[in-house]
């Protein structure tokens, strides 16, 4: 039998750009979701900086608002990254996931393209929020935001790859918005967001090990923080060395790509 | 030359064998049609071919390549319409056909020419950059053939590919579909559960309960049945049935209120018969036999009572 002469192996990288572009495709044409990029963080800002302000008094020796303020652009991405998966659960649901899994691509490439697709879009909303950090009285020295974006880019990628697992398992929007809103909360509140971690039970401190927010926060923290606040205060928030939070977050978002993987072969 | 080479493939889930050992060739060029009630196999049949399902048991080799050790070869040689709608609704035309492109690595160069042949063929280059959301059904599932086209399959699979769709819908697909295969020699397998559209397909395999139980023309599936149809209604069918069983040699089916059987020249036979008759017959037809008739002969049941889905054993009725 004679080769096909037109058989062309697609390479991984434009499988994955591919399936990237289309993420950002969809996004751009729905408005609701652009706008809302916008005005979220734009309203987180306004809640916390005003409200917590006056109302939360701190034992922290520091601004309550720069305390809070790394933890509400990690809040930001995980909602974004999170919700930005959910295409997973409509393409499966609309048919469209089908047309994807007998492209003669590897399923690799399809859950990074997917992942890197949330973790873009993830991304740009933190880059919104930072960009507003002057209006709500927060200084950034701008040598630092080349790293902060950095970590940004990997806690996106983390969560996303969190949402891509829970939506390559779950078969109906709805179900996967019930486990979506089960993971937000106490992934927010053990990060470390609200109140240090430093001296916190056994158990809580156990489970916000595992949560890749904890290690976002921590490295936005350290990154917007250091060298403004004093050491005795940093030693109190500051939980690991920023490179340990790095190889965290990185760790994290493989394992979960791979097991998204797995689920996808799993199911189909 | 066979472009499709299946080798007794086989599918189990749990203990129901949905696929039972089926072997058969498709040759270059031809409407190949896969026909039988809902749960017959017959989309069980067309995903293990397509890659989407991994056989049990067997093998089959498109173009040359094994569907179960040449997956991906496979896949660039086929293209796959889908019995459910498949394209992303928020993009437009030429966004559905370019995604496709990329992941089945149609050369860039070679990408607008292509796009612009495949909309052309299907009709729809005028509404490319529309967002496929406001397209009609058959719209889609023409935008969906071009999709399947675009890299050039050897092979396009078209699963229930009427489904779902208007009378005047199908045709016109129909006619998408044959114009296909006149100007591009295009090798067509599909499955169907419409008899009239089993009638364009160069040959048909009739499925049932997981195995192939006829391959022929539809042309000689017919002749098979031995000429033409005489249906018989009376109100005291099972005397009549003792009676015509006692003077024929040829197998009687109840149908209904009716009876149903097949002689070789049906103008001449039947004007002795109602002669000789001593049963009360209330309305004679003779016609010629359709594939309806085919399938009834070698099942024993009438494929439009099967619209439910029917994984079991279906009524065996009125077979002698």
């Amino acid at each position: 039998m004679t080769q096909k002469e037109h058989y062309y192996p697609v390479h991984f990288l434009q499988a994955m750009t591919t399936i990237w572009q289309r993420e950002i495709t969809r996004y751009r044409r729905d408005r609701t979701r652009v706008v809302s990029t916008i005005v979220q963080p734009v309203m987180f800002l306004i809640v916390f900086g005003s409200g917590f302000r006056q109302t939360l008094a701190t034992g922290l020796g520091m601004d309550f608002l720069a305390f809070m303020y790394p933890g509400t652009i990690a809040m930001t991405v995980m909602g974004v990254a999170f919700f930005s998966t959910v295409s997973t659960v409509w393409d499966r649901e609309f048919g469209f996931l089908k047309e994807v899994l007998v492209a003669p691509i590897p399923r690799t490439a399809i859950a990074l393209g997917k992942t890197t697709g949330a973790a873009t879009m993830a991304s740009v909303q933190a880059l919104i929020l930072l960009a507003l950090a002057p209006v709500i009285g927060v200084e950034l020295h701008p040598a630092r935001i080349p790293l902060l974006i950095l970590y940004m880019v990997m806690l996106s990628l983390s969560v996303s790859g969190l949402g891509l697992l829970v939506a390559s398992l779950m078969k109906t929007t709805e179900s996967f918005g019930i486990v979506i809103q089960i993971l937000i909360f106490p992934m927010f509140f053990l990060s470390g967001a609200f109140f240090p971690l430093t001296e916190v039970p056994q158990w809580m401190e156990v489970l916000s090990n595992l949560n890749p927010l904890t290690y976002g926060v921590d490295a936005f923290r350290q990154v917007i923080l250091r060298g403004d606040i004093p050491p005795e205060v940093a030693h109190k928030i500051f939980l690991y060395p920023l490179p340990v939070n790095g190889l965290f977050l990185l760790g994290f978002s493989t394992v979960m790509v791979l097991a998204a993987v797995i689920a996808f072969n799993k199911k189909s | 030359m066979d472009i499709i080479e299946v080798k007794e493939l086989t599918k189990r889930f749990g203990d129901l064998l949905a696929v039972d050992h089926v072997s058969f060739t498709v040759e270059k060029g031809e409407i190949f049609g896969f026909l039988g009630p809902n749960g017959a196999g017959k989309s069980t049949t067309i995903s293990m071919l397509a890659t989407i399902l991994t056989p049990s048991g067997g093998d089959a080799m498109i173009s040359g390549f094994s569907i179960r050790r040449q997956r991906d070869a496979v896949r660039h040689s086929i293209g796959m319409v889908f019995q459910d709608p498949s394209l992303d609704n928020r993009l437009t035309a030429e966004e559905n056909l370019r995604f496709h492109a990329r992941l089945y690595g149609v050369p860039k160069e070679d990408y607008r020419r292509r796009m612009e042949e495949v909309l052309r063929l299907v009709d729809l280059w005028a509404r490319k950059r529309d967002i496929v959301e406001t397209f009609s059904g058959g719209m889609k599932r023409r935008l969906e053939i071009a999709r399947g086209l675009i890299h050039y399959p050897d092979v396009l699979f078209l699963d229930e590919p009427t489904i779902g769709l208007d009378p005047q819908t199908r045709a016109l697909l129909w006619d998408y579909v044959l114009k296909l295969k006149h100007d591009r020699a295009m090798t067509i397998f599909m499955t169907t559960h419409y008899m009239d559209e089993a009638e364009y397909c160069d040959r048909i395999a009739i499925m049932d309960h997981g195995k192939i139980v006829a391959l022929d023309t539809p042309a000689n599936l017919k002749r098979q049945l031995g000429g033409d149809i005489i249906r018989i209604e009376s109100s005291q069918k099972d005397a009549l049935q003792k009676e015509l069983e006692h003077k024929l040699d040829t197998p009687i089916r109840q149908e209904g209120n009716a009876l149903q059987f097949e002689v070789a020249d049906g103008a001449k036979f039947l004007p002795r018969l109602l002669q000789e008759v001593q049963t009360r017959v209330e309305a004679v037809e003779l016609r010629k036999p359709t594939l309806d008739d085919v399938f009834l002969s070698l099942t024993g049941r009438n494929i439009r009572k099967e619209e439910a889905p029917d994984q079991g054993q279906g009524p065996a009725r009125g077979r002698p």
